[in-house]
């Protein structure tokens, strides 16, 4: 099992969206993460899909994609030719005993307070899922009151470009 | 191409006029070449009737009893021309009548087009009468649906899923008018069809990749699916075998691809496959699929299936490479051209030793069927309780089901198209009748729609014009019977032979050999006389029960013009042999059943 992130150009048409998702559902392939939006052709909207899967799931994964209609490109993003960010917005406990250790930890991983009242603390962090997973571990035990993650977008370094 | 002439509908004071979507719709069909629809009036397409009644010269419509029957019925259509079936359906319960029909298109891979109608865009979402979501409905069963709210998009739409459902691998589209569309108007423009979208080319990398697998190879078997059926490329595959030496099998649906005559052709591999077939498949160290997709009655348990083999894979459509086998070489291109390009790269072999031993299996096919013939039990039907065993007539004059087959077949020509429902006829006709003609064998496999037949076969004499035999079953033909009214009113030399055993007779074998004959619901105590119902629907009705008979019935049904029903009893003991039993191999082949034993 590996990690794949596919890069997915599509129609930027009503239920297009339902008809990618619903194609690994049928398949038996399971999303970690989905991320979509207008690209700079509103033509086009493009899908980042995050998901465990061996090569099988890999090549059929991208050949059910091929084949449908509304679908433009697909794209492997290869780890090392990709740079990949999500981004999160936690909301945190405001409690004085713990509030200089968020703090500590807001300011080490370069996120951002975005909202501050006092009984929590919101912030924002953007970065690689990794990062992000530690940065959830370290927060933890002050209480994550509620926390929100767009999944992963990704784009291929240089001039390499998915177009349609 | 096929170029339509422009036609601009003008008023008298020359300008462009414009149409109604309903409008729209029926000149988008016509463009389209297409003059024979298939469907069931409602509330929501009631605009578009209205321009089928003014455009009834133009375009005949065939009114079904349900609208199953009619999507079935342009199933048929299209398998027996290869070109496009169009059904129309109303909406909410119109449409997902639809759902079986589509979705048995869809696994078959048929080209059709399903146009809904659907209540105005200002109440979709509401809940509102007979509203539902048939784009949602139908998202994994067709290649792509569309539900236009724009009339300006509509000719477009409609031309697109033309061309989609006929591009690469055929499939059908929907596609959904809400009401108010097809009443608002919107200027029309005649346009020139577009061709298929263009199917992927084999690389000649890949070719000679193959041409070395194929000249490694000794043991070469080559495996037909639909896909020779629908790429038109019996004649290139039987050259191809001829020149590599090799024997043919098929999937069920790639029956009627290659003649039966054909001394190379061994029928149709897999569960209920022939022998030799089968054998040969596991025996090869090469097997060549062409538009096939390896499903697995087709294949039983693949471990077993590969073991001795490697696979070239050719398709039309890339994801069926390495799907359900993984080949050493899959090759994404066109059937017909794949093959050709092999045909002119391959040097000439010779296996005369595979050759040899193919003869030999073909030898023990025989001498297993004739020796499981001799056992059959058409003949004193102890464990039921149905009426249906032949028990006063002499064993000779018992209708086995092959005889039923045979009989038939001597009366039909190489034109006749064979239809079939889903169940033990449907094996018994797949393996026995003696298909010459491409596109003569309609079955729904699958999905493995039981229902299927009547539709389909209504739509196959509708597309043909051909006399058309639908082997049936008591089980499935109660499914879809209603559609003998639409045979009737439309007078289609449609034959239906009924093999009548009582019972659901693959669900019973299955429950005789794996579930200790525990008869669950298989058993239909049903006292349906066929032949009066068939007469009141004003079809002729005739119910056999020994070889004169059925001789007698055939004579009459095929001298008939309207369609003909044969009740045919047949004892509910024959099983469908020879079979390999789900999730087993060719090392589990049952050729042989002694009183509902192994």
């Amino acid at each position: 099992m590996a990690k794949y992130v596919f890069g997915i150009l599509v129609a930027n048409k009503f239920g297009v969206l339902t008809r990618v998702s619903s194609m690994f559902t049928r398949r038996g392939f399971n999303i970690d993460t989905l991320t979509v939006g207008e690209t700079q052709s509103p033509e086009l909207s493009r899908i980042t899909v995050c998901m465990m899967g061996d090569e099988y799931a890999k090549s059929q994964i991208i050949k059910q994609l091929d084949k449908m209609h509304d679908v433009k490109q697909v794209q492997v993003m290869e780890r090392d030719e990709t740079v990949t960010r999500e981004l999160l917005l936690i909301k945190i406990k405001n409690d004085s005993a713990t509030r200089q250790d968020v703090l500590a930890a807001v300011d080490v991983f370069r996120s951002k307070i975005v909202d501050y009242s006092p009984d929590a603390l919101c912030i924002e962090i953007t970065g690689e899922t990794s990062k992000i997973n530690a940065f959830i571990e370290l927060v933890k035990p002050f209480g994550i009151m509620e926390m929100c993650r767009t999944g992963l977008v990704a784009l291929e370094r240089g001039g390499n470009c998915m177009s349609y | 191409m096929v170029l339509i002439k422009r036609i601009y509908i003008r008023s008298r004071k020359g300008e462009i006029m414009k149409l109604t979507g309903a409008q729209i719709i029926i000149e988008a069909l016509v463009e389209q070449g297409c003059d024979r629809v298939f469907g069931y009036p409602g509330g929501q397409v009631i605009n578009l009737y209205d321009e089928l009644y003014k455009n009834r010269d133009r375009i005949n419509h065939i009114i079904t009893a349900h609208e199953q029957g009619a999507a079935h019925a342009a199933d048929g259509f299209a398998r027996a021309t290869g070109k496009t079936g169009v059904v129309i359906a109303t909406s909410g319960p119109g449409a997902t009548n639809l759902v079986t029909g589509i979705a048995t298109a869809y696994l078959d891979s048929v080209p059709m087009v399903a146009i809904t109608g659907n209540v105005p865009c200002n109440l979709l979402g509401r809940d509102s009468f007979q509203e539902v979501d048939i784009c949602g409905v139908t998202l994994p069963i067709t290649k792509h649906n569309y539900i236009v709210k724009d009339v300006t998009e509509l000719a477009d739409t409609i031309r697109e899923a033309f061309r989609l459902a006929k591009s690469g691998r055929p499939g059908p589209v929907l596609v959904d008018v809400p009401k108010d569309v097809q009443c608002a108007l919107c200027e029309f423009e005649n346009a020139v069809v577009a061709p298929a979208f263009e199917s992927p080319k084999a690389d000649s990398e890949d070719i000679s990749k193959a041409v070395e697998m194929i000249c490694e190879s000794k043991k070469p078997y080559i495996y037909c699916g639909g896909g020779v059926i629908s790429a038109a490329a019996s004649r290139e595959v039987m050259d191809f075998a001829e020149l590599i030496d090799a024997p043919i099998g098929c999937s069920m649906m790639g029956l009627s691809a290659i003649p039966t005559s054909n001394e190379r052709f061994l029928g149709m591999q897999g569960m209920h496959g022939h022998y030799a077939s089968s054998m040969a498949q596991s025996e090869a160290d090469l097997v060549i699929a062409v538009g096939a997709r390896f499903s697995d009655r087709a294949t039983g348990k693949m471990s077993v299936y590969v073991r001795n083999c490697k696979v070239l894979h050719i398709d039309v459509d890339d994801a069926e490479i390495d799907k359900n086998v993984t080949s050493q070489l899959g090759i994404n291109g066109d059937v017909k051209e794949t093959i050709r390009k092999l045909v002119a790269a391959v040097s000439k072999q010779s296996h005369p030793e595979w050759m040899q031993r193919i003869e030999e299996l073909k030898k023990e096919e025989k001498a297993k069927l004739e020796s499981a013939l001799k056992n059959s039990p058409s003949r004193k039907c102890s464990d039921c309780a149905v009426n249906c065993a032949n028990t006063d007539i002499p064993a000779e004059n018992r209708l086995h089901p092959y005889t039923i087959i045979d009989t038939i077949s001597e009366h039909a020509d190489k034109n006749t198209i064979v239809v079939t429902d889903v169940g033990q006829h449907q094996m018994w006709t797949a393996q026995r009748y003696p298909f010459e003609k491409i596109r003569t064998f309609i079955s729904s496999g699958g999905l493995g729609t039981m229902g299927f037949g009547m539709g389909a076969a209504i739509g196959a004499t509708i597309a043909t014009g051909e006399k058309t035999v639908l082997f049936t079953g008591d089980g499935s033909f109660g499914m879809n019977l209603n559609e003998l009214a639409t045979a009737v009113s439309q007078n289609t030399p449609i034959i239906v032979v009924i093999m009548n055993n009582g019972v659901l007779g693959m669900v019973r074998q299955w429950q005789s050999l794996f579930f200790d004959k525990h008869y669950s619901n298989t058993t239909l105590n049903r006292k349906t006389d066929f032949v009066k119902l068939a007469e009141s629907f004003g079809a002729k009705g005739i119910r056999v029960q020994t070889k004169e008979e059925l001789e007698n019935a055939a004579k009459e049904a095929f001298a008939a013009d309207g369609p003909v029903v044969i009740d045919c009893l047949v004892d509910c003991g024959e099983f469908v042999l020879p079979m390999l039993p789900p999730g087993g191999s060719i090392d589990d082949i049952i050729t042989e059943v002694h009183g509902g034993e192994i």
